[in-house]
């Protein structure tokens, strides 16, 4: 996995030494530690985890492998409107995999990445629980069922004139 | 007490016992490839992954893993049943299915526990064929790491991890893509990675293996040019039989001379004469700190760290760099050997240092990066050229058609090959304090000491603290192997809890006898305990014991050094430690 490089400002620092003492920087609460950081940066990058490792007293090594093996976790920014395609086998069967198709062939991103604007990111997950609706797709919070090839431009269209 | 029975044998053990334990009692051996316990030394792996140790329980519906699985009253286990022979075959086929069939040019074949156990399974085809895992070889100066052998056992991230606390290695990404890893899948050179080297010793294929130097060795060999000076470590003597088929702990000091005299080394000497000389200068460097500390000097630096060990010594220079003033400066004997042999020996044969060759013999990985370092380079040219493995020293003897087991004993050559009791014990944990303790007790009380044996340093105890009695001052002696006791004892000291005067640390269990060079113990610490014996028995055939009676020692002192801690023995045979914490941790 490859990461973004940035190089983070002492407040950064200071706002993650925060998350990790209001988890009492009990190893145990990595995970949730990594959430709020995700939350805060929207990403982990490298430093991020670094500094992760270093007040919850584990090994850096073991924070990467955390977050390499939760799909949730991200290394890569997202963009301001993350997509997500559920890929769960009932909105598989009705087509998903076209529909991200389409939103790869129109935004020129592969899944896992973001658009050199920082607009949009796509990425895949499995199931969100609305299968009566497949295939599903979610922009942010926003939910879309029984989306077609033919809908992923309308979808786009309402994030076009947002900004 | 439950009592169980195991292929129809009756078996009684205590509660909370493994299916696998179990069996063992009864010398039933469970096949396995993941699980490991090292017993005294206190290292068990156990993560129920590998599941080539599946067994059926009378009422279970499924195969039960037997490392993974405690045993109840009652229980009915049968561990070669049909059911249980396919399905132990069905997991070996498919752990094979993603594994390179290049076995015949393989660094482990011979030697591997997966070849193993698909000669044991009759394994005969791959029914499964598919995509394979496929990772860029990373090459470190001391160990090289093939992912694509990795089968997941996990075991190297248990000793990187939990026996080392070095935290290097874990387990990343997940389903088809998870392997072993350092963080953000950077190359180990780029890690905090010490080359202690225990992830290559309980490495059950070539996932993980040492550099391999025995090519270039070979062509320094053959040129008449080059003077080839060979050094061997204490530890070496105590295993290399092993490889030959000889018992653990069998001494084959004399034989592995004579075998490397046939492989033509011009001069055969021994790196025990550098452990005596090692003793000198810290010894005195020890005796020197006392006695300022007692007089009531406030700055001296105590207690004192041994560094003989090229792990360690990379360990703190990575997790402790604000607390490197504390280790002795003195060299370790490899580089200490080096040093005097490109200068002093040198001199006397009348050779260039740059048309000799000085190379080790060492039961250690981490040597090899060692001697990389630039600090014990002159002019571009290391003091030691570099190091090879116990397990490489045997693959060369092999590779030369020389009958090991029915070669003569022979002698080291003179000068660097004459050595003390004192310095062979340096191969076991707690042999390097007693070896100083000997030689510091006479020097500074003018006494001669009555017992040479300290029993109370000696043990295989992680953590161990003893005192002795100076003439009426009281040394207080802490000893640790293993990369993680030697953590405890630094945190103590950080914390300002320690009361020790000297503390020695070595990196491997076991200390060097355990070294990640060593001929593979394959799960049995039974085999480092003797070899740690064998140290010990070695010591005492020895006619000298104390490394200042060291006639050699004494020469070298008389014509070149001058005193221990000599301006020149300074610039030869001390060094200095770097602050690593920041060199390349933060971003590429």
């Amino acid at each position: 996995m490859t990461s973004i490089k940035l190089k983070l400002k002492e407040s950064d620092v200071q706002q993650l030494k925060k998350v990790a003492k209001s988890f009492n920087n009990e190893p145990g609460e990595l995970i949730n530690v990594l959430h709020k950081a995700q939350e805060i940066f929207g990403y982990l990058p490298a430093e991020v985890q670094e500094v992760v490792a270093q007040e919850l007293n584990v090994s850096v090594a073991k924070v990467y492998g955390v977050v390499t093996f939760y799909s949730f976790f991200t290394m890569l920014p997202r963009g301001r409107y993350p997509i997500s395609i559920c890929t769960g086998t009932a909105c598989y069967v009705r087509g998903a995999e076209k529909v991200l198709d389409e939103f790869k062939r129109l935004l020129k991103v592969p899944v896992g990445e973001t658009t050199p604007d920082g607009k949009f990111s796509i990425t895949c997950l499995r199931c969100v629980g609305a299968c009566g609706l497949a295939p599903v797709v979610m922009v942010g919070d926003k939910t879309y069922g029984r989306v077609t090839t033919d809908g992923v431009k309308d979808i786009l269209k309402e994030y076009e004139d947002v900004e | 007490m439950i009592k169980l029975t195991i292929d129809n044998r009756t078996v009684e053990v205590e509660k909370g016992t493994s299916i696998y334990h179990a069996a063992r009692k009864l010398d039933i051996e469970i096949p396995t490839l993941c699980y490991m316990n090292l017993g005294d030394l206190k290292i068990e792996h156990k993560p129920g992954g590998c599941r080539v140790c599946v067994v059926e329980v009378e009422g279970r519906r499924n195969l039960a893993p037997a490392c993974a699985t405690e045993c109840f009253g009652g229980m009915e286990v049968k561990t070669h049943s049909i059911r249980v022979l396919n399905a132990r075959k069905t997991v070996l086929e498919l752990i094979l299915s993603d594994h390179p069939f290049d076995c015949l040019i393989c660094a482990k074949s011979g030697n591997c526990d997966l070849q193993d156990m698909a000669i044991k399974m009759g394994v005969r085809s791959i029914p499964y064929q598919g995509e394979k895992s496929t990772y860029k070889p990373d090459f470190s100066p001391a160990i090289i790491r093939d992912m694509d052998k990795c089968i997941m056992c996990r075991r190297c991230e248990t000793m990187c991890n939990d026996f080392q606390t070095v935290g290097v290695l874990s387990g990343v990404n997940r389903g088809f893509e998870a392997v072993v890893a350092p963080a953000f899948e950077r190359d180990l050179d780029h890690s905090e990675c010490t080359y202690c080297g225990q992830c290559v010793a309980v490495c059950p294929t070539a996932a993980l293996t040492e550099v391999d130097h025995t090519t270039q060795l070979i062509r320094d060999l053959a040129d008449p040019a080059k003077k080839v000076v060979v050094q061997t470590a204490p530890a070496v003597r105590a295993a290399l039989g092993e490889a030959f088929g000889l018992e653990p702990g069998t001494l084959v000091t004399g034989k592995m001379v004579a075998a490397l005299r046939r492989l033509g080394f011009d001069y055969v000497f021994d790196t025990d004469f550098a452990a005596d000389l090692t003793i000198m200068e810290e010894g005195t460097e020890l005796l020197d700190r006392l006695t300022r500390f007692l007089g009531g000097d406030k700055e001296v630096k105590l207690p004192m760290l041994t560094s003989c060990c090229p792990g360690w010594v990379n360990f703190f220079e990575y997790h402790f760099p604000d607390m490197r003033d504390i280790p002795s400066t003195a060299r370790s004997p490899q580089q200490m050997f080096g040093s005097i042999a490109k200068t002093y020996f040198a001199d006397k044969i009348e050779t260039h240092r740059e048309d000799m060759i000085v190379v080790s013999v060492m039961p250690c990985v981490a040597k090899k990066y060692e001697c990389t370092r630039e600090e014990f380079k002159v002019d571009g040219n290391p003091d030691v050229d570099y190091s090879i493995s116990t397990r490489e020293l045997a693959m060369l003897i092999k590779r030369s058609n020389i009958d090991f087991n029915t070669l003569p004993e022979e002698d080291f050559d003179k000068p660097m090959g004459e050595s003390t009791g004192a310095a062979v014990i340096f191969g076991t944990t707690g042999g390097v304090i007693e070896a100083a303790v000997r030689s510091a007790y006479e020097i500074h009380t003018g006494k001669s000491l009555q017992r040479i044996d300290f029993e109370q340093l000696r043990g295989i105890e992680g953590i161990r603290s003893a005192s002795v009695d100076f003439d009426g001052v009281e040394i207080r002696i802490g000893i640790a192997h293993g990369l993680g006791h030697a953590r405890k004892l630094l945190d103590d000291i950080k914390a300002g809890k320690s009361n020790y005067h000297a503390i020695e640390i070595m990196a491997c269990p076991g200390g060097c006898v355990g070294g990640g060079g060593q001929p593979l113990h394959h799960g049995n610490p039974a085999i480092i305990k003797a070899r740690q014996k064998a140290l010990y028995q070695e010591d005492v055939n020895k006619p000298i014991r104390k490394s200042h009676e060291n006639p050699a020692i004494i020469k070298l002192y008389e014509e070149f050094l001058g005193k221990p801690m000599s301006e020149k023995a300074h610039h030869l045979l001390h060094t200095h430690y770097f602050d690593k914490k920041q060199k390349d941790v933060l971003l590429d």
